[in-house]
């Protein structure tokens, strides 16, 4: 059995269905990538993986045990950061490291602490709170933190679509290299796919929600490290992107939407302008079609 | 330039035309003593009927010299003798009265001069009653913080209780809309009869009890909001990080709620600040407000409006501290 599996896991919310007999099965050490249209439900596959929200059916299991509940051992990075804000960077991912660990010594927990905001390189803004640090720098601290707890498997929920596209460049750079460096096993959730070709191993769309499942998973043969300004010119790379935004754009047009629409008719007929009015046909203007009792219809046979 | 620099200290200029303008529409109305010469006039009016009206007859004079000579007022008989008139002989007298359109309304110069004593010496205490009026302001501080304690104490886990559970706010909530609305003036006797049995001590605990029911409602309420508006990401960082109640509450969920908690604090001095005042009314405890009462009853009304800028003033200062401490745990 595979290390993350997901067997015909279902999500709805209220009567809209989000996700629909999602199969997916990770190995230890893959870096897999879920691209999907916002609103898809990546989010909710992410909340599944992690615990945070159950699924109505199917089961996900990490290292052969159900995942029931939200645990240390799956260290997330969050959309919005969810760094505390009354917390200096240092603080933030202390108390992360104090929970997991305690029973390392003061000495050990903050060593391991530096080292964790050394690998992000934030040194310099080590004491400071997380509303004085850029949206790229939070999001630093937040990887550092998800990091910090020694996971099994790291989930990155969308972290880099908030930031402006030369951050965003710079920290799938640094990922990459963090990655390197721990060899974790990573899911990552983003709705760019050359993000998702450029970092991991395997990339796998989410069609078009609601009721959205999981497409064939691609797999991409690129060496790592893989450079950023070479890569868009692999013949795979090119041919891999075009699969995968295929695949979306087509489960996109798959879906027929029929709407039914009761329509509603003005209740008045057309005046005849030929018959001249009178005092008596004054008084019976407009007519309404539910007055109409009875009508003549010549046919010519 | 000239302009600019009018600018620059406008924050200072029209606060005080705003303060003078009020200061001085007080004056305008107040009343003014001032000193009426009168003579017994009663019967003078009539001594002016006759021929030579100036001329009082015999037994008027007769009826004013007797008593005159009675008293032994022999120089006034004599001058009278002597060819003066006759109501120069009747001592006129000065009366006091104050005129202005509330004529009871003390004016800015009299207020002055009687608090006088009391700013000057603002700890000097002569009496019960009487004493200094910063003097006054300590116990009615000490008063408030005791009840203000007790408030915060009681209302800020109710609100956390409230904001936490949806069950105990449907519970409670028909019980706090109907409570919140009660004045300070009913709670204190209440709170008289509920501690009864304390002799001594029970006008202080009546004025803690409605010091504490009235000032915890804004804490319990903004505390309730505060916790119910956790965004749910710090909720999931502790359930990730699978931090156990107890870390939750203090690392997360407090100081996540502590700028709204702080909101309800402040709003809540400022109730417990008004209440003393009732509070003091109705006990006849020593402090500004039952300086206030008693002054009111001693007919001294100037000190009345002593007891109202005290008031104002230290209601002012304590709703700005309140507001520092609350800017400093404001976070994001």
């Amino acid at each position: 059995m595979a290390f993350l599996e997901l067997k015909n896991v279902s999500k709805s919310f209220g009567t809209s269905t989000v996700l629909k007999d999602i199969n997916l099965s990770i190995e230890k050490g893959e870096f897999v990538a879920i691209v999907g249209f916002s609103g898809a439900g990546k989010t909710t596959l992410i909340n599944i993986i992690a615990g945070l929200i159950k699924p109505d059916s199917g089961t996900a299991t990490l290292n052969d045990l159900e995942i029931t509940e939200p645990g240390p051992d799956r260290g997330i990075v969050f959309q919005n950061y969810s760094l505390l804000p009354w917390l200096t960077v240092y603080e933030n991912i202390f108390l992360a490291v104090d929970q997991v660990n305690p029973n390392w010594t003061k000495a050990k927990k903050q060593e391991h602490v530096e080292k964790h905001i050394a690998m992000v390189n934030l040194t310099p803004a080590r004491d400071k709170f997380p509303k004085e640090l850029s949206g790229g720098m939070r999001q630093r601290v937040s990887v550092a933190r998800g990091l910090s707890i020694d996971p099994q498997i790291l989930l990155l929920d969308e972290p880099l679509s908030a930031l402006d596209a030369l951050t965003r460049a710079t920290l799938q750079d640094e990922i990459s290299r963090i990655r390197e460096e721990t060899h974790k096993t990573v899911v990552l959730i983003t709705n760019d796919p050359d993000e998702g070709i450029y970092l991991a191993d395997r990339i796998i769309p989410l069609t078009a929600g609601p009721g959205a499942t999981l497409g064939p998973s691609f797999t991409v043969d690129i060496p790592h490290p893989r450079d950023r300004k070479a890569i868009n010119h692999y013949e795979s790379f090119k041919k891999l992107r075009r699969d995968v935004v295929e695949f979306m754009l087509n489960s996109k047009h798959d879906r027929h939407h029929s709407i039914t629409r009761k329509l509603v008719l003005p209740d008045i007929e057309p005046e005849d302008l030929s018959v001249p009015r009178t005092m008596t046909s004054w008084r019976k203007i407009p007519r309404r079609r539910s007055e109409v009792k009875e009508e003549t219809v010549e046919v010519d046979l | 330039m000239n302009e600019n620099w009018l600018k620059k200290i406008d924050w200072l200029i029209l606060p005080l035309i705003g303060a003078m303008v009020c200061i001085g529409l007080w004056h305008a109305v107040a009343g003014k003593k001032t000193y009426v010469l009168k003579t017994p006039a009663s019967g003078l009016e009539e001594m002016h009927a006759g021929l030579v009206q100036a001329l009082p007859n015999g037994e008027e004079v007769w009826k004013k010299v007797k008593p005159l000579v009675a008293e032994g007022k022999t120089e006034q008989v004599k001058s009278f003798a002597n060819g003066t008139k006759i109501w120069e002989a009747v001592e006129p007298f000065v009366e006091e009265k104050r005129v202005g359109l509330i004529a009871a309304l003390p004016n800015v110069g009299e207020a002055w001069q009687s608090s006088k004593p009391y700013i000057a010496e603002p700890f000097a205490k002569r009496g019960e009653l009487d004493q200094g009026i910063l003097r006054f302001t300590w116990l009615s501080l000490i008063l408030v913080a005791k009840g203000y304690t007790l408030a915060l104490l009681i209302g800020t886990p109710i609100g956390f209780f409230l904001g936490l559970s949806k069950s105990f706010t449907k519970m409670t909530d028909p019980i706090i809309q109907v409570l919140r609305p009660v004045s300070p003036l009913a709670w204190l006797p209440l709170g008289m009869v509920l501690f009864l049995g304390a002799g001594k001590n029970a006008s202080e605990l009546a004025a803690l009890f409605t010091i504490a029911i009235c000032a915890m409602w804004p804490t319990v309420l903004n505390t309730a909001v505060g916790v119910r508006a956790i965004p749910q990401d710090y909720l999931n960082v502790a359930k990730v990080l699978k931090l156990s109640r107890w870390k939750t509450l203090t690392k997360v969920m407090i100081p996540a709620t502590l700028p709204y908690m702080f909101t309800g604090f402040r709003l809540s001095l400022g109730i417990a600040w008004l209440v003393i005042v009732a509070a003091e009314m109705l006990t006849g405890r020593p402090g500004v407000g039952g300086f206030l009462w008693q002054e009111y009853n001693a007919l001294i009304y100037e000190h009345i409006i002593l007891c109202i800028l005290t008031i104002g003033i230290v209601g002012f200062a304590l709703d700005r501290l309140m507001s520092v401490v609350e800017r400093r745990f404001k976070t994001a």
